[in-house]
């Protein structure tokens, strides 16, 4: 018998992509409220006991009236981030190929580790005889980072890359003024360095002078030397730098700048290029912070929490700010106060946070080195650029690479716009028609010394199948932008949750906050 | 090894195309001198049961706060979160995405952001809140900093009440910033101040009304800058932006959070809307799409590192991006009836221990009001006694001179916190501990 | 009145003693749509060549040079709620700031229209 319930399942009945469907849905793609919008009074989440209390002890300050919170059941609350969840690109997703963010692969065993209650469920202040495990942690996280660095030091309370510089900075003051020579109050920065190395210079008070760049995308190493003189503290370098390049002269570099009695602050973001292949010691600087989220695969989150552990020289070690951690006749101690570390011959600046630094983020990154081992650790940094310059090599005719001409990349590959001279599209162009396809866009617009930059970094965790297919289709793009038919360019991104933002009108009439209606009407 | 895919044949296929010899030809810009011909003298790779039982047998060496009677609290407290939290802040599109750069792709992170800005808004009874620092230390560095470009004054006056942690911490960033700093009461309020920080409720567990502290400092033509270290607390007292307060700093950690020894946390950072561009941080704002849709951006990014560099309000890149995103879940989970009762329960549990703990010989109740911390004087030193007791499987609580190294008169003080994890048989046992190494 | 022109990309419109101060269209062009303006106080004695006032677009921030010596007389607030006038009309309603000029010699090594659309057009 025919069957007559038969339907197509080809998809050639389907046509429209601006069909609009009742819902405001487009399939798995759900239209999310907001929470303040579905949840009322009376619902919740949680089930709590009934407090028994008749006379609080809140001396009159009582909270009256609404705080305002919705009230939402468990499902509904699971169902609102679980939708909101697939409106994000994600490393798990596919390649993640921002430059100067190392987004690799953040191994589940990892996640597991930081769970264990023995480290999720301790507190800071507990007695030194219940955490000897966790010092003990943090102490042989210490000793790998030590070692890979050829450092002798290391602060590990900072909680973040920024935070890292702030602390080195704060080191290097406290060496100076020890030594007398307040009157340092320059620091050198790269044209092409990060925007929070001159941040952090500034907050700490140093006025910032600025290096340019030479032709082959380095630190100009004679404008340097010029600026070094009897003001300048430091200098803060990247390598490798925001190009995706070595400082090839970062040995000549460090002696001039110690020759002028200032120390040497290199900014430790690009590490994964070099682990277990080169030792920042062996390169001459004093102090580097170590992104935990970028080298080590501690998860960036949306935009943390992060961890910057810095490293410290010989001539630094004794400024670091506390807690210390130190081996005493009773196991790990923890040295929290100026007075305790004098008795450990430690000259500490001071305090970066409340307690000791990103735990939660230490066993993640403890648990990443040992699972790779010296083997693996080497395996990732050449992987790495490996991988960079396969990306460089396939891409270089196609779109244009402004220092491909000096010599491999490191771990990421740098192109400008003048392949798109006269196109009329744009870097951004690019990078929207990139999420069409399926793809998380390059940084784009960055380093500064490039215009139009597109900066890649695809890191150690691509396979070659993978990057073949992301080459292939950033290829064509260059080709299609080149060409006559440009429509794809046009309002990019078309497949995308949601279409360009207006970031114009977010900037003109910040909104950053959901405002009840009633309210908000009144306050038009 | 198990993360990396790039076998020999890929990688000798690759380095075909760049035109390379060798993986090591590719770092021929390193000077030779600097370049290791060997591997860093550290363990091989190790596979994942490996990797488990060396992390386990460490963590198998702390004692975890849920297997015992446990009062520790002084900025950081431990109370339950829901099993749905942690896994949701596990999805790989929460976990493993960057910064929402791109916001098209990106809507899922931006939309919570939003939704946290205006939790910790309506929480601290403030305008507008950024989307998260660091932590509630970090975070009253920056509220002290951002005083001072309000008001373009350098003289800041710290509570003495304040947690001796973020006082130091605040004192090591604003004094590098050029700031000056004096630890004081109200008094020590001049024409000169940026700001008057105060915590409540504070160190010592008490709760004031900060209003005429607010009077005091608006009086002068300085900003008060209220420090909140046990956000839940605020479902059961007046906010500090009802009483004055221009800048709110506080610590979320308690919603959401584990306790981690110390971090990650998130600090929480709210405000009046006049201050809006001096603020530091990422701030999420609400925007439509070509097609006239609502969606989310990052915003008033030039007032970023990234676009303003040295003259940023502040040189933070990062947010707590995870932490704050456990925060949002664990709130709309509570919801205002959940909150409340919350911060009753925590009350609630907080003074019957009080009461209990007061009636020990050689215990006397230092702090008459409080939410879910109190400040007790024993008879004895304190540290020695919270050693002893841990000896026993009792985590007593903070002493304070562990805070307070120099201040003779803390020698006997310690802190205790109780949550709504605390049960009846834990303060039990806390009351025969006590009476015990007491009498 | 005569109009001037700076290298950092400012006009100033000389009126008597007061001259009126804001960017150029091409400054204006290359800064992307203006989202915030940041003006100095009334009575703020101004110096040739400093700080004056903060321009914003999205990406983009600049220091508006103040492009003679004086003291701020008046200020564009209506810049506050409508930053898009210095795209629409940057020599305009688009203006940021009148000046009482301390001397007339600051507009001596300041460029004339003609001299800075030929420096524009060499950039």
């Amino acid at each position: 018998m025919m069957n007559k319930q038969g339907r197509p399942t080809t998809g050639a009945a389907t046509g429209n992509g601006e069909l609009a469907t009742i819902s405001g849905h487009r399939g798995l793609d759900r239209e999310v409220k907001l929470i303040f919008e579905t949840g009322r009074p009376g619902a919740s989440g949680v089930d709590l006991p009934e407090p028994e209390l008749k006379h609080d002890r809140l001396g009159g300050l009582r909270r009256r009236g609404q705080i305002g919170l919705p009230g939402l059941s468990e499902p509904e609350v699971v169902r609102h981030f679980v939708r909101l969840s697939r409106k994000n690109y994600a490393i798990d997703y596919g390649i993640y190929p921002l430059g100067s963010c190392t987004m690799k692969h953040n191994p589940r065993l990892n996640e597991k580790m930081a769970r264990l209650p023995g480290f999720a469920d301790i507190h800071p202040l507990q007695p030194s005889s219940t955490i000897q495990g966790a010092l003990s942690l943090i102490d042989h996280l210490a000793h790998w980072l030590k070692l890979l660095t050829n450092m002798p030091a290391v602060a590990m309370s900072p909680k973040a890359g920024a935070h890292g510089e702030l602390c080195g900075l704060m080191t290097i003051k406290a060496a100076h003024e020890a030594q007398g020579h307040a009157h340092r109050t320059v620091v050198l920065v790269p044209e092409s360095a990060h925007g929070t190395n001159p941040a952090t210079a500034a907050l700490v008070g140093y006025t910032v002078e600025e290096v340019p760049a030479n032709e082959r995308g380095r630190v100009d190493v004679a404008v340097l030397k010029s600026k070094l003189g009897p003001n300048v503290a430091a200098i803060m370098l990247t390598n490798p730098n925001t190009c995706g390049l070595f400082e090839n002269d970062m040995i000549e570099i460090a002696d001039a700048v110690h020759k002028a009695g200032a120390y040497f602050y290199c900014d430790g973001a690009n590490f994964n290029a070099i682990v277990g292949r080169v030792r920042p010691g062996d390169l001459g600087i004093d102090a580097m912070h170590i992104n935990l989220h970028k080298t080590f695969s501690t998860p960036h989150g949306g935009g943390g929490p992060g961890a910057g552990p810095v490293v410290l020289s010989a001539a630094l070690a004794p400024f670091a700010p506390v807690p210390l951690i130190v081996h005493g006749p009773n196991g790990f101690e923890l040295i929290e106060d100026d007075a305790a570390a004098k008795a450990h011959d430690a000259k500490p600046f001071g305090r970066m946070c409340a307690f000791h630094g990103q735990m939660g983020m230490f066993t993640r990154a403890m648990a990443y080195m040992l699972s790779h081992g010296a083997d693996g650790l080497a395996q990732v940094s050449g992987d790495a650029v490996v991988n960079a310059n396969y990306v460089l090599a396939s891409l270089k005719d196609v779109m244009s690479a402004p220092f491909a001409a000096s010599g491999p990349c490191m771990h990421e590959a740098l192109f400008d716009d003048s392949f798109l001279k006269d196109t009329g599209v744009t870097t951004l162009d690019i990078s929207k028609a990139l999420i069409d396809e399926g793809y998380h866009p390059m940084t784009m617009y960055f380093p500064l010394v490039v215009h139009g930059a597109m900066l890649i970094e695809p890191t150690e965790t691509e396979s070659k199948h993978a990057l073949d297919e992301f080459i292939h289709v950033l290829s064509e793009l260059a080709k299609e932008a080149k060409g006559n038919d440009k429509r794809r360019f046009e309002g990019a991104p078309h497949f995308a949750p949601r279409r360009r933002l207006d970031e114009t009108a977010a900037a003109r009439k910040p909104v950053l906050r959901w405002t009840p209606p009633a309210k908000a009407q009144a306050a038009e | 090894m198990r993360y990396l895919p790039l076998t020999n044949a890929d990688r000798n296929a690759m380095l075909g195309v760049i035109g390379a010899k060798s993986v090591d030809d590719l770092f021929r810009d390193v000077p030779r001198e600097a370049y290791l011909t060997t591997l860093v003298d550290l363990p091989m790779h190790a596979g994942e049961l490996e990797v488990e039982r060396q992390m386990a047998k460490l963590a198998a060496r702390n004692v975890a706060a849920g297997s015992v009677p446990f009062f520790c609290g002084a900025g950081a407290y431990r109370h339950h979160v829901p099993a749905s939290v942690d896994h949701l802040i596990q999805r790989s599109e929460f976990l493993t995405s960057y910064t929402p750069y791109q916001p098209e792709i990106a809507q899922g992170t931006l939309q919570y952001l939003f939704e946290f800005q205006t939790q910790v808004a309506m929480l601290t009874g403030m305008d507008v809140a950024n989307a998260s620092m660091y932590d509630g230390s970090t975070a009253t560095a920056e509220a002290v900093l951002m005083a001072s470009r309000v008001t373009n004054r350098k003289r800041i006056v710290l509570s003495t009440n304040l947690h001796p942690h973020y006082i130091e911490t605040v004192r090591t960033t604003a004094e590098a910033a050029g700031l000056t700093i004096v630890e004081g009461n109200e008094t020590a309020l001049d024409d000169k101040t940026a700001c008057f920080v105060v915590q409540n409720p504070d160190f010592t567990g008490a709760i004031r009304d900060i209003t005429p502290l607010s009077d005091a400092a608006h009086a002068k033509g300085a900003l008060l800058v209220a420090v909140v270290t046990e956000i839940v607390s605020l479902g059961a007292i007046t906010p500090p932006g009802e009483m004055g307060a221009d800048i709110v700093a506080a610590e979320g950690q308690s919603i959401g959070n584990s306790l981690n020894f110390g971090g990650p946390y998130v600090g929480l950072f709210a405000t009046r809307q006049k201050f809006v561009r001096q603020m530091p941080g990422r701030l999420c704002g609400e925007t439509v799409d070509a097609q006239g849709n609502r969606g989310f951006v990052l915003t008033l990014s030039t007032r970023e590192q990234h676009i303003r560099r040295e003259k940023a309000t502040s040189n933070i890149c990062t947010n707590s991006g995870l932490c704050c995103l456990a925060f949002t879940i664990h709130m709309a989970l509570l919801g205002e009836d959940g909150f409340r009762k919350l911060a009753a329960l925590n009350h609630d549990r907080a003074v019957q221990a009080a009461d209990k703990l007061a009636k020990v010989k050689g215990v006397e109740l230092m702090t008459p009001t409080f939410f879910n911390e109190f400040t007790l004087k024993l008879a004895k030193p304190a540290s020695p006694i919270v050693d002893q007791l841990a000896k026993d499987g009792i985590i007593a609580g903070v002493p304070v001179s562990r805070l307070k190294p120099h201040d003779r008169n803390a020698t006997n003080l310690l802190l205790v916190a109780v949550t709504e994890t605390t049960t009846p048989a834990d303060i039990d046992a806390l009351v025969a501990g006590l009476s015990k190494v007491l009498s | 009145m005569t109009t001037k022109y700076t290298k950092d990309h400012e006009w100033v419109r000389v009126d008597g003693s007061v001259a009126t101060v804001g960017i150029t269209a091409y400054a204006a062009e290359q800064l992307g749509d203006v989202v915030f303006v940041e003006l100095p106080a009334v009575g703020r004695v101004v110096e040739k060549g400093g700080d004056a006032a903060v321009v914003e677009s999205v990406k983009a921030a600049s220091e508006v040079y103040a492009p003679i010596s004086g003291e701020v007389v008046e200020v564009n607030t209506a810049l506050t709620d409508e930053p898009a006038k210095v795209n629409a009309e940057p020599t305009g309603a688009g203006w940021f700031m009148k000046l009482k000029m301390k001397n007339a010699t600051d507009l001596t090594d300041l460029m004339s229209e003609d001299e800075y659309q030929a420096y524009v057009k060499g950039l």
